[in-house]
């Protein structure tokens, strides 16, 4: 796909897209009995946006040269990714059965040789970015005009070569970098602020060299016009968006559970999960 | 009493069961007047004996040659290009060096992404801060996706005399648990400027330890070519079988003329990749006669070529007479010149000649 499709006639709404990649993910969650189901429908919005109004990529090629790099810097969010791949049209729609399971495509944690459309080994935390600089570098060394997103969690915020990668982006002006940072506020031993603070983020970003804009991650018109915002900037610094999310977004009860890092849902939960995301479809 | 002094209290009952190391140099005491105390070199020691034979920057002069036919070779440093000689690259080509900054975990991810991008980064850096401080970042940014860097690293082993930041004296046996990564540790100035081309040739990442600035030449003295993943013999010999890496090969050379005096033949086999081993050469010269076997390295005795070779001897049933390892004790070692040092752990061709007449 290489038009973007919120240009053309009838496709999907991002909303309605956004939708679809949090039901398949809570498919996904259903086939496993567990996982990072609550990450998953906080980012929904993001990769909606990501990859129906962003990104330029060939569903029949993900290899395609021409296309722009999207690195899942989080590995534990490979679910959230499988999602909007599988509706993007890279992976089939079947597939999303085999999630977890073994030998399948799609294992818990994101790796480029195992999925079409995965373009790094995430999972060891804060990697991406730095991954990121190189591919900045390599693109402008072959004259490439595409970007490299690379989304990433407010936890990888504590991890040291995020900051190594953030100052030497800054440096080589690598205009070709779009970074997504995902606040939800809530890693693995509790709430991101009580873990390690991480704020004041725009400012944080701004000192390292980068444009920095702050959105609500779920609000879809605003994600819009901060990816406009941060593809056309004339200026030559690498950009950062960052999405303030909402865990579990898109299910009420799920939203409202504590430890939700990573979610348990009991088996009977999941079609009330489904049916609670419908009942706040917008059609 | 109140919460404050029961606090101090328990402070110092803390405090006073910390550990505290004795200082570990020893205070000046009389001269001998006819050894003059050695100074520690900095990171341009060079290896090579008075009068040796020596090569400038083989490596950096090699990755230029290289660098003429495929322009998908690029250069990249962690504040370091001065001092593994990468600098003559950059000279050569200065829009195909990339000076990272003194962050080596960006400078591994950078060559990860650099490598995704279709180029073939060579990374230099020295060997402790490869090994210690980035080997997440070569496993899981680079080793698992099989991408094609190559980390060359300067001051492996006992190389410098800066102590023990600096000394990697287990890089290998660190690098060794790494999956699909390849190990090269050469010998000379003629294995460095063979292996950059081979390791280039070679589809996936590599680890090789470097020598820099004026690099002894010894191999052109014999019958040899660097081949990635084959070991060579380069001389017989009845009674000792040496089977070496890196600079310790050039010491076991002199090590066998020096014990030609004494009529003790002894043969050395030069392994420049440790992984994957050629297990087969090994085998083949361990398995040909009944001799004392030593594996002789510029590395620890734990993890390196000497467990690599014994473990193969031993799960293949081919058990020599004896076995030794000629290698760096587990520890944290001293700081020094190096000609002392060298003595001082064995691995110099003196002290190594003395351990093998004393194993005879």
């Amino acid at each position: 796909m290489e038009a973007r499709t919120t240009t053309l006639a009838n496709a999907p709404s991002l909303e309605e897209r956004a939708y679809r990649v949090r039901h398949n993910a809570l498919r996904m969650g259903e086939v496993q009995g567990q996982g990072y189901i609550a990450q998953a429908l906080g980012v929904a919005d993001v990769l909606a946006v990501s990859y129906f109004h962003a990104l330029r990529y060939r569903s029949e090629d993900p290899a395609w040269e021409g296309r722009d790099r999207f690195l899942l810097s989080i590995g534990h969010y490979a679910i959230a990714l499988y999602s909007v791949l599988i509706e993007a049209g890279i992976i089939p729609t079947e597939e999303l059965e085999t999630y977890g399971t073994d030998d399948s495509r799609l294992p818990m944690s994101g790796m480029a040789s195992y999925t079409p459309g995965m373009e790094i080994s995430g999972g060891s935390l804060g990697i991406g970015l730095g991954i990121a600089v190189g591919m900045g570098l390599g693109l402008k060394r072959k004259q490439s005009d595409r970007f490299v997103y690379n989304l990433m969690s407010d936890g990888e915020l504590d991890e040291g070569p995020t900051w190594e990668a953030a100052m030497s982006a800054g440096h080589w002006k690598l205009d070709n970098i779009i970074c997504l940072v995902d606040v939800n506020r809530m890693q693995a031993d509790g709430p991101s602020t009580g873990v390690l603070n991480f704020e004041p983020l725009p400012a944080k970003w701004e000192a390292f060299g980068w444009h920095a804009q702050r959105v609500d991650g779920n609000d879809i018109p605003a994600l819009v016009r901060a990816f406009d915002a941060a593809r056309a900037l004339s200026e030559p610094k690498p950009r950062v968006i960052i999405c303030d999310t909402k865990m579990a977004k898109g299910v009420p009860f799920l939203e409202a559970r504590e430890k939700s890092h990573f979610l348990r849902v009991e088996q009977h939960e999941w079609t009330q999960a489904i049916e609670a995301l419908d009942a706040g479809r917008k059609s | 009493m109140d919460a404050g002094n029961r606090g101090a209290g328990r402070r110092e009952e803390v405090m006073s069961r910390t550990k505290r190391a004795p200082w570990r140099g020893a205070t000046p005491g009389p001269q001998d007047p006819n050894k003059p105390r050695l100074t520690t070199s900095a990171m341009i020691a060079s290896l090579a004996g008075e009068g040796q034979r020596t090569s400038p920057a083989p490596f950096g002069r090699a990755l230029v040659e290289l660098g003429k036919t495929r322009p998908e070779i690029v250069g990249m440093t962690a504040d370091l290009a001065k001092y593994t000689d990468l600098h003559v690259f950059a000279q050569a080509y200065p829009d195909r060096f990339y000076q990272m900054g003194m962050a080596e975990q960006l400078l591994m991810l950078a060559a990860a992404g650099m490598a995704h991008e279709g180029f073939v980064p060579f990374v230099t850096t020295y060997a402790a801060f490869a090994s210690r401080r980035t080997f997440d970042f070569i496993s899981q940014g680079i080793a698992e996706e099989g991408l094609n860097v190559k980390v060359c690293c300067a001051l492996p082993g006992l190389t410098t005399g800066y102590g023990p930041s600096h000394q990697a004296t287990e890089d290998i046996a660190i690098f060794r648990g790494m999956p699909d990564l390849t190990i090269v540790d050469p010998c000379d100035a003629l294995d460095i400027e063979q292996a950059v081309p081979a390791i280039a040739a070679h589809d996936g990442p590599v680890y090789m330890r470097l020598q820099r600035g004026q690099v002894p030449l010894v191999l052109d003295k014999y019958d040899y070519s660097f081949e990635l993943g084959k070991a060579k013999l380069l001389r017989d010999g009845a009674d000792v079988l040496v089977i070496s890496s890196g600079f310790m090969t050039m010491r076991s050379l002199e090590v066998a003329k020096l014990l030609e005096a004494d009529r003790v033949k002894v043969a050395v086999l030069h392994v420049p990749t440790i992984k994957p081993l050629d297990e087969a050469a090994i085998l083949h010269e361990v398995g040909r006669s009944a001799r004392l076997t030593i594996v002789a390295e510029n590395h620890s005795v734990t993890g390196g070529l000497g467990e690599a070779v014994a473990g193969t001897l031993l799960r293949a049933g081919v058990v020599p007479p004896r076995f030794r390892q000629v290698a760096l004790p587990d520890a944290f070692l001293d700081a020094g010149a190096l000609p002392t040092l060298h003595d001082r752990y064995g691995i110099s061709a003196e002290a190594m000649a003395r351990s093998v007449k004393g194993w005879l």
